[in-house]
C-alpha cells in the first residue's frame, strides 16, 4: 500500500561562490492520508529545504535537486521532481498545499484577507467574484473567524497573529488539499495562540482526511500531533520512527541529546540540563563521516572509528524504526545507562 | 541593607498612542504596564512570563530606566531609583546589567569582542585588577569562550556563542542584578541548554539575582526560584516555581500552563487542555474589570466591573482573580 | 479617510501661506532697489519714491504680502489715476519691465513648462519602469547588463551636454527639426504634429536622466519584492508567473514609485531651467531665470517660486491621498 507522498533520496544543494551548499541529502519520509509527519530539527537541518523541494518552490536557476518525491494521486502517481513546473504548479494550492512561519510577512498587504483567499479558489474553480467571497467566508468560517462575512474585508494588518494564521490555512485548504505542509505554522504565535492553532489543525485534519507534514523545532508541539517523526540532522534524516518511538525508545545520540537538552514543565524537581555541547555543522563542508559525530558523546566508543570516516545508513531498529547510527541499540542502550 | 535587590512597587508605564504627522492626536495610552508590584531577593531568580504585549518586556526595561516610569517606585539595593537622572543611573548601572534576546543586533558589528567587553570598563572608568585585557580574556574563559578569540569580530560567532558575550559583557562590571530578556529564545533548542547551563553555573558562581524575561515557560520553571505571571500589564498571579507550577491558582495561570505543549505523548495525551477563546484584547483599550474576563471561562458579572484585589492566597503565593482555583 | 484629507488640504494652504510669506521677507532682505532699476537715467529721489509707491514697496513687508494675498482672490489695480492697470483675479502681480499682468505672463510660459515636463514624465515612467521589470526578470542576463549600461550613461550624463548633444545631432546635423522652429509653440489639439516636433526632443532630454534613476529603483524594488514571503505563498497557491509578476510583485513593488514620481513631476512642473534654456522653450524656467539674472523683475520671481513651490506641496498631498489607496495601511489606520 503506497502512501500519498513518497519522497525518495532527496538531495538539494545550493552552488555558491563558497561551494555547494548539501542542505537536503538523501531524504526519505513518506506520509498518508489522515496521517501527521512532523519533521523536527533546528536551523540548517534541511527540514525547510527539502518540503520546499517538494512544493516545488525552489528557484530551478539556483537550485539543484534529485531524487523523487511521488505525488499517488487518484488519477495515478506524479513524481514532483523530474515533472515540468507548469504541472507541479498546477497541483500546488489544488492537490497540496503550504503555510508557513509567519504569517505576516505571508500574506500580501496590499488585498483583503477574502480576496487572497477568493484568489486561490478562482484558481481552479469556475465562478463569478461574488462567488469567490462566498467561497473565502465559507472557508474563514471553518477555520474559526468570528463574523467572517464581515472580517472577510479587512486586510491582513486588521487581524491579530493568530487569525493571521487561520486566515493563512483558509486559503491554503480552500480547494480541499490532500496534503498540507506547515512549516513552523506557530512559531511566531503566543502558546495560547499555538494551541488554538495546533487544535484547528487536527480537527481540519479528521475532517478533511488530509495528510499534514509538520515542520518544526518544538519537541513539545511534535509530542502533541504527530503521529510518525522524522528527525533531522546536517541535512539528513538521523532517525525515523513513530511518536513513541521517538520519544520513549530513541536511537540516535542526536535524539536523545535533543530531548534531554529540552526543560520539561512535567519534571518535579529541576536539575541540571544536558546540553548538546559544540555548534550544528556547516552545510559547505559536512564532516566526512557521521554529521553529528563532532558533537556526540558516544562517537569513542565505536570501535572502528567509522563515525569519522563513512556516513552510517539508516538502518531499521525494528518494526520501521529507522536510524542512522554506527552504535547499535544494545551498545547504546548500555552506554545510556554507564552514564546515568 | 534589605533582603531585596530589587523591589518595584505600584510600577505604571503607559505609552502615548498617537497618530502621525504634525497635527496628529493622542487617541490614548497603551497601558503597558500597570501598577505592577514584584520584589527579587538577593541571589534570586524571578521569572516573568506572559503572552506578547503583557508588558514583561517593558518591566524589564523599565526597572534598568531604559523607559521613564509612569508612576511607582523603583526600589534598587536599598535605594529609590524611580527618579534618578542619567547621570546618577551611571553608577546604578554597573551594579545592574541587562542581557538582550537578540545577541547580533545588541553587538557592535565593527568593534572587536575585546573592545566591546573592556567598554563596560571604560564607560565606568574602571581599572581592573591585571588590566583590562587580562580582565577581558578571564571573561570570555568564564562564559566558556576561547580567551584567543579576543580580536575576533561578532560576525564571526554563532548564535549562541553571541549570547555568551553579551553574557560577559554583562558581567564584566561585576552587577548584582542583571535583567535578561528572552536570553535564549532567538537560539537553537540545543544550543538554549548550554546558555541556561551557564546562567545557571555564574549564579551559583557570584551569587547573581536575575529578572528573567521571557515567554518559554519550560525554560522559566527551569531557571526560576519564583514566577511572576503577567497579562495585560498587570500581575495575575506570584508565587515559588514549584506552586505555580504544581497549583496554579488564577485561571489565566492555568491555562496558559495548560496551553504549554509538553515534549512527553503520554501526558500530553492524557492532560486536560484549557483552550482559550479569541485573541488578546488591546492594551490601548484593556477591558474593564478583570482584565482577563473576556477569555475567562469562569467569568462572572463581578469580574467585568470590579478589578480584582492582589491576595495572599498562600504562603509567598498571591493572585489578583475573584474567583481562584 | 475624509477628514485626514481636510486635515492635509488645511495643512498644505497653512504651508502655503508660510512659503509665500518667506519669499517676501527674503526678497525684501536683498540689497537690490526694484524701484531704482525701473528709474529712468535721469533719476532723482522723488522719481524712485514715486516708482517705489507704484511698485507697491513702500508699506511694510507684510503688507505687500496681505496686498498679494487679497489679489489672488479679488484682482487688483496697479497704480493710479489715468494710468491704473487692473489684473483680474488671479492676480499675481504686475511686470513693469514687460508692462504686463504676472497672471497673463506665466499663463504664456506655463503650456511649455507643462508639456515638457507631463512629456518627459511619461517617456521617463515608460522606459524607466518597463527597462527595471526586465532586467529584474533577467537579472545577470545580457538585457540586464545592457539595462545597466543604460542607467549607467544616463545617470552620469548631464542634461545640459546630452541636451547640447541632442541639439547638434537631431537638429542642425540632421535637421529632424528646423532649427528655425525650435521652441515655437504648437497647440496640441489643432497642430499635434507641430507640438511633437517642438516638444519630442526636449521630453527625450530630460527623460533620459530620470529614465535611468526609475530603472535601476524599480529594478531594484521588483528584486528586493520577489523574495518576500507573500511572494512565495503567491506561488504556493499556484498562480502562475506571469500573474505574480503582474498582480502581487509589481503592485507593491512599485508603490514607493508614486510617491518619487509625483514629486519628480512636481519639481519640474515649476521650470526646467536647462532644458527650456537649450531648446528654447519659453516656459517657467526661463521666465524666472531671466527674471532673477536680467530684469530684475520681482513680481515674477516671487510669482514663479510660489508656483513652483504650490506644485510640489499639491501634488505632495495627491501624492500621500493615492498612496492611501494603494496601501490599505495607511488607508485604514
Amino acid at each position: 500500500m503506497s502512501k500519498f507522498l513518497e519522497v525518495t533520496n532527496l538531495n538539494v544543494t545550493f552552488p555558491t561562490e563558497d561551494g555547494d551548499v548539501h542542505a537536503s541529502n538523501e531524504v526519505t519520509y513518506s506520509v498518508g492520508l489522515g496521517e501527521t509527519l512532523a519533521i523536527v530539527g533546528e536551523s540548517g537541518s534541511g527540514k525547510s529545504v527539502s518540503n520546499l523541494a517538494v512544493m516545488g518552490l525552489h528557484n530551478p536557476a539556483r537550485t539543484k535537486i534529485t531524487g523523487s518525491a511521488i505525488l499517488n494521486l487518484p488519477e495515478g502517481p506524479v513524481d514532483l521532481i523530474s515533472a515540468s513546473t507548469e504541472t507541479v504548479r498546477r497541483l500546488r494550492g489544488k492537490a497540496m498545499s503550504m503555510i508557513f512561519q509567519d504569517p505576516m510577512s505571508a500574506l500580501h498587504p496590499f488585498f483583503s484577507i477574502g480576496d487572497q483567499i477568493a484568489e486561490a479558489w478562482h484558481l481552479y474553480n469556475k465562478g463569478s467574484k461574488q462567488d469567490g467571497i462566498k467561497k473565502a467566508i465559507e472557508m474563514l468560517e471553518l477555520v474559526g473567524i468570528p463574523d467572517p462575512s464581515s472580517r472577510v474585508h479587512d486586510f491582513p494588518h486588521q487581524f491579530s497573529g493568530g487569525m493571521r494564521q487561520r486566515a493563512m490555512i483558509a486559503m491554503a485548504l480552500v480547494n480541499n488539499p490532500s496534503l498540507l505542509i506547515a512549516d513552523e505554522p506557530t512559531t511566531a504565535l503566543d502558546v495560547t495562540v499555538q494551541s488554538q492553532i495546533l487544535s484547528l489543525l487536527k480537527d481540519l485534519q479528521r475532517e478533511l482526511n488530509m495528510a499534514i507534514i509538520l515542520i518544526t523545532h518544538d519537541l513539545g508541539v511534535v509530542a502533541e500531533v504527530a503521529d510518525r517523526i522524522c528527525v533531522m540532522y546536517g541535512g539528513r534524516i538521523v532517525e525515523d520512527g513513530t511518536v513513541d518511538d521517538i520519544f520513549y525508545r530513541p536511537e540516535h545520540p542526536y535524539t536523545l541529546g535533543l530531548l534531554n537538552s529540552v526543560p520539561r514543565i512535567s519534571s518535579g524537581e529541576s536539575h541540571r540540563l544536558r546540553a548538546i555541547p559544540g555548534q550544528p555543522p556547516s552545510l559547505i563542508s559536512l564532516p566526512s563521516g557521521c554529521a553529528f559525530q563532532p558533537r556526540c558523546e558516544y562517537s569513542s566508543k565505536v570501535s572502528s572509528g567509522a563515525c569519522n570516516t563513512s556516513v552510517p545508513s539508516l538502518s531499521d531498529k525494528g518494526s520501521g524504526h529507522l536510524s542512522r547510527c554506527h552504535l547499535d541499540t544494545v551498545d547504546l542502550n548500555n552506554l545510556v545507562k554507564d552514564k546515568a | 541593607m534589605t533582603d531585596n535587590i530589587l523591589e518595584l512597587r505600584n510600577l505604571t508605564k503607559f505609552f502615548p498612542a498617537k497618530e502621525g504627522g504634525i497635527f496628529s492626536k493622542v487617541k490614548g495610552e497603551v497601558r503597558a504596564v500597570d501598577g505592577v508590584n514584584i520584589t527579587v531577593a538577593r541571589g534570586e531568580t524571578v521569572g516573568l512570563v506572559g503572552e506578547s504585549g503583557c508588558g514583561k518586556t517593558t518591566v524589564g526595561r523599565t526597572v534598568m530606566k531604559l523607559y521613564e516610569p509612569t508612576s511607582g517606585e523603583i526600589i534598587f539595593d536599598g535605594e529609590d531609583i524611580t527618579h534618578f537622572s542619567r547621570k546618577e543611573m551611571k553608577h546604578v548601572r554597573s551594579k545592574m546589567q541587562m542581557i538582550f534576546q537578540d545577541p547580533f543586533s545588541s553587538l557592535n558589528p565593527r568593534h572587536t569582542v575585546g573592545s566591546i567587553i573592556s567598554s563596560s570598563y571604560t564607560i565606568h572608568g574602571i581599572d581592573p585588577e591585571g588590566g583590562v585585557e587580562h580582565a577581558v580574556r578571564e571573561l570570555l574563559q568564564l562564559v566558556g569562550l576561547n580567551p584567543e578569540h579576543i580580536n575576533r569580530f561578532p560576525h564571526e560567532f554563532s548564535g549562541g556563542q553571541r549570547q555568551r558575550i553579551g553574557i560577559a559583557r554583562a558581567l564584566a562590571l561585576k552587577p548584582k542584578l542583571i535583567v535578561a530578556d528572552e536570553p535564549v529564545s532567538a537560539l537553537d533548542v540545543s544550543i538554549q541548554a548550554q546558555v541556561v547551563n551557564l546562567l545557571d553555573d555564574l549564579q551559583k558562581e557570584f551569587g547573581l539575582s536575575f529578572l528573567f524575561v521571557a515567554h518559554d515557560l519550560s525554560i522559566v520553571q527551569h531557571i526560576s526560584d519564583r514566577v511572576v505571571v503577567m497579562y495585560l500589564g498587570k500581575v495575575m498571579e506570584m508565587a515559588p516555581t514549584r506552586e505555580l507550577f504544581e497549583n496554579p491558582r488564577h485561571p489565566y495561570t492555568k491555562a496558559l500552563l495548560s496551553a504549554v505543549p509538553v515534549a512527553d505523548p503520554k501526558i500530553g495525551r492524557s492532560r486536560e487542555r484549557i483552550i482559550l477563546q479569541g485573541d488578546l484584547p488591546s492594551p490601548v483599550n484593556p477591558p474593564s474589570g478583570c482584565v482577563f474576563n473576556t477569555r475567562c471561562w469562569k467569568a462572572q458579572d463581578i469580574c467585568k466591573v470590579s478589578v480584582p484585589a492582589t491576595i495572599q492566597i498562600a504562603p509567598q503565593q498571591t493572585v489578583a482573580c475573584h474567583f481562584p482555583e | 479617510m475624509l477628514s485626514y484629507v481636510t486635515r492635509r488640504l488645511l495643512y498644505t494652504v497653512i504651508l502655503l501661506a508660510i512659503v509665500s510669506l518667506t519669499i517676501f521677507f527674503i526678497f525684501d532682505l536683498i540689497p537690490v532697489d526694484p524701484a531704482r532699476l525701473v528709474c529712468s537715467k535721469q533719476c532723482t529721489p522723488s522719481l524712485v519714491e514715486g516708482n517705489r509707491h507704484r511698485l507697491g514697496l513702500d508699506v511694510s513687508v507684510l503688507e505687500q504680502w496681505w496686498r498679494f494675498i487679497v489679489g489672488l482672490f479679488a484682482g487688483r489695480t496697479f497704480g493710479e489715476d489715468g494710468i491704473a492697470i487692473h489684473c483680474a483675479a488671479p492676480a499675481l502681480g504686475y511686470s513693469f519691465s514687460r508692462h504686463e499682468c504676472v497672471t497673463k505672463i506665466v499663463g504664456e510660459a506655463f503650456p511649455f513648462t507643462f508639456s515638457l515636463a507631463l512629456g518627459a514624465f511619461i517617456l521617463w515612467l515608460t522606459v524607466g519602469i518597463s527597462l527595471g521589470v526586465l532586467s529584474a526578470r533577467k537579472k545577470g542576463k545580457f538585457a540586464d547588463r545592457a539595462a545597466s549600461v543604460f542607467v549607467l550613461v544616463g545617470t552620469s550624463l548631464p542634461t545640459f551636454i546630452s541636451g547640447i548633444l541632442v541639439v547638434l545631432f537631431i537638429v542642425l546635423k540632421f535637421n529632424l527639426v528646423n532649427p528655425l522652429e525650435l521652441g515655437n509653440w504648437h497647440s496640441p489639439w489643432t497642430d499635434p504634429f507641430g507640438w511633437l516636433q517642438t516638444f519630442f526632443f526636449p521630453c527625450a532630454t530630460l527623460a533620459l536622466a530620470y529614465a535611468a534613476t526609475y530603472t535601476r529603483f524599480t529594478r531594484s524594488n521588483v528584486i528586493e519584492t520577489s523574495s518576500e514571503d507573500f511572494i512565495r505563498t503567491a506561488r504556493a497557491k499556484g498562480l502562475s508567473e506571469k500573474v505574480i509578476l503582474r498582480k502581487h510583485t509589481l503592485r507593491a513593488a512599485l508603490a514607493p514609485i508614486v510617491t518619487i514620481a509625483g514629486l519628480d513631476f512636481a519639481g519640474l512642473l515649476g521650470g526646467a531651467i536647462i532644458t527650456e534654456g537649450i531648446f528654447g522653450l519659453n516656459g517657467l524656467g526661463k521666465l524666472s531665470i531671466k527674471a532673477v539674472t536680467q530684469t530684475y523683475d520681482l513680481p515674477i520671481i516671487v510669482a514663479t517660486t510660489l508656483i513652483a513651490s504650490a506644485f510640489v506641496l499639491i501634488m505632495n498631498l495627491i501624492v500621500d491621498i493615492a498612496y492611501a489607496f494603494i496601501d490599505p495601511r495607511v488607508r485604514t489606520s
